[in-house]
């Protein structure tokens, strides 16, 4: 056990020192997002009651597809050279290459968020009328249930020809759970209206059996040619 | 353990019977052979021969269609730990330094420290202090690191898929002493490369290959034309 944390890290550090060096993913994801928010602030002109009914899926459609991006180039950079060859080749349990690669993609998509939540806040002219902290679970949870799905089938599109159109033509489809929950419970969350205690459960549940199913099958994705 | 790999004898490295196929290709079709551990063995053959898909059936990269593979009495995937692989590509990662590559690589194996990185980083005539990325190498130096982390584990089977492409005279020339120097310690070596005479004198078999299977063993190395013309 000690053995899989200690290669988890090194997998993880490994990935941050690539992508503090190239930046593809940040940069990328970075861009896409503001572009959704100009374009989003340009087509419509809400006023602050309707930007609260609208903006939860604004935030997590933005979210989401930026996130395609960083989950394309997580597996992309361990192609390049047969690098994930030497992986396989090694006695490394194929789970903590999968925790590693979920936690340094939940971390980048974070940090897009932190970065994009003020941008939101002012362009849309946000003030949440229920319990705003409930915003932190829901970010949480939802950014978890983007990553983890994503970082699977990012590593079973692998090998397919065109890998940046399949990732999302298998992510969206199983995503629609934890998307209508992440939207409901912000939407619930900024207009005070209802509680967004139902939908916290789902996305927790939801990320449990999906984490599960994940880390069951993805040796057999990894191994697979 | 696979149910399709079933061990052999310990002390061998064993194929039997083995089928690959990718969609209606046969890449591999019914090949048995034994070969001796402690050996140095060189497969030879054209392009397309299944040279390659033979290297990584025996790495477990491949998994056979049909068929067996045992290394030392176990199957490729129990036998990871004895197993050092190196692919025509380099195998790591261009935007990291020789030594960032190797530290990671030692993690996988649970190697602590950074001693025996840069034993092996001298070892194939390389400086552990070189900060460079290796994107940033030259091929010949990419090979060697690729050796490195090939080695890194000090693994008993090497299994290396055209050490000495793209690499000049003088850096194959070295590349094959230092093979030699691994041999003679009792490593088990198979090379698949298309220039063999680099390793006329120092390998012990060379195994020729040609439409998906083994077609000859010789202790010596001979062309094509000579091969015809012996009894």
């Amino acid at each position: 056990m000690r053995s899989f944390w200690s290669i988890t890290l090194a997998t993880l550090t490994k990935d941050i020192r690539l992508e503090w060096r190239s930046k593809d993913a940040l940069n990328a994801m970075l861009f896409f997002s503001l572009l959704v928010v100009v374009i989003f602030v340009f087509s419509f002109d809400p006023l602050a009651e309707e930007s609260r009914h609208i903006v939860g899926g604004l935030v997590w459609v933005a979210f989401l597809f930026a996130a395609v991006v960083a989950l394309n180039q997580t597996w992309a950079r361990e192609l390049r050279n047969q690098v994930l060859d030497a992986y396989r080749v090694s006695p490394a349990p194929a789970n903590a290459l999968f925790v590693a690669k979920v936690l340094g993609n939940f971390l980048l998509v974070s940090v897009l968020e932190a970065l994009m939540a003020p941008l939101f806040v002012i362009f849309y002219n946000l003030r949440a009328l229920g319990p705003a902290w409930q915003l932190i679970p829901v970010a949480l949870l939802g950014t978890w249930a983007l990553v983890v799905n994503g970082t699977f089938f990012a590593a079973m599109s692998l090998r397919t020809r065109s890998r940046e159109l399949m990732l999302p033509l298998l992510l969206f489809p199983v995503s629609i759970p934890a998307v209508l929950g992440m939207v409901a419970a912000t939407t619930n969350i900024l207009t005070g209206e209802n509680s967004a205690h139902f939908y916290i459960v789902l996305l927790l549940t939801y990320d449990v059996v999906f984490t599960t199913a994940c880390l069951a099958l993805f040796e057999t994705v990894l191994q697979a040619e | 353990m696979r149910a399709s790999e079933i061990p052999a004898a310990v002390g061998i490295i064993s194929v039997s019977n083995l089928v690959k196929q990718f969609g209606r290709f046969a890449a591999l079709r019914g090949v048995d052979a034994e070969f001796d551990a402690g050996k140095f063995h060189v497969i030879l053959g054209d392009n397309g021969a299944g040279k390659t898909t033979l290297l990584r059936a025996l790495a477990g990269l491949a998994q056979p269609t049909r068929g067996t593979v045992s290394i030392l009495g176990k199957t490729p995937y129990d036998a990871c730990r004895e197993i050092g692989y190196m692919a025509h590509t380099s195998m790591l990662y261009d935007e990291m330094s020789g030594m960032e590559n190797l530290r990671y690589f030692a993690r996988l194996y649970d190697i602590a420290g950074d001693s025996r990185c840069e034993q092996v980083i001298h070892a194939v005539g390389l400086d552990p202090e070189l900060s460079r990325p290796v994107g940033q190498y030259s091929q010949g130096m990419r090979q060697r690191m690729s050796l490195a982390r090939a080695i890194l584990h000090d693994p008993k089977i090497l299994l290396l898929d055209e050490p000495f492409s793209n690499v000049d005279v003088h850096s194959a020339r070295e590349m094959v002493g230092l093979l030699k120097g691994m041999s003679d310690a009792g490593k088990t070596i198979f090379v698949v490369t298309h220039q063999a005479v680099l390793l006329e004198g120092v390998a012990d078999e060379f195994v020729w290959m040609q439409a998906g299977q083994i077609v000859d063993r010789t202790n010596h190395f001979a062309t094509d034309s000579a091969r015809a013309e012996e009894p």
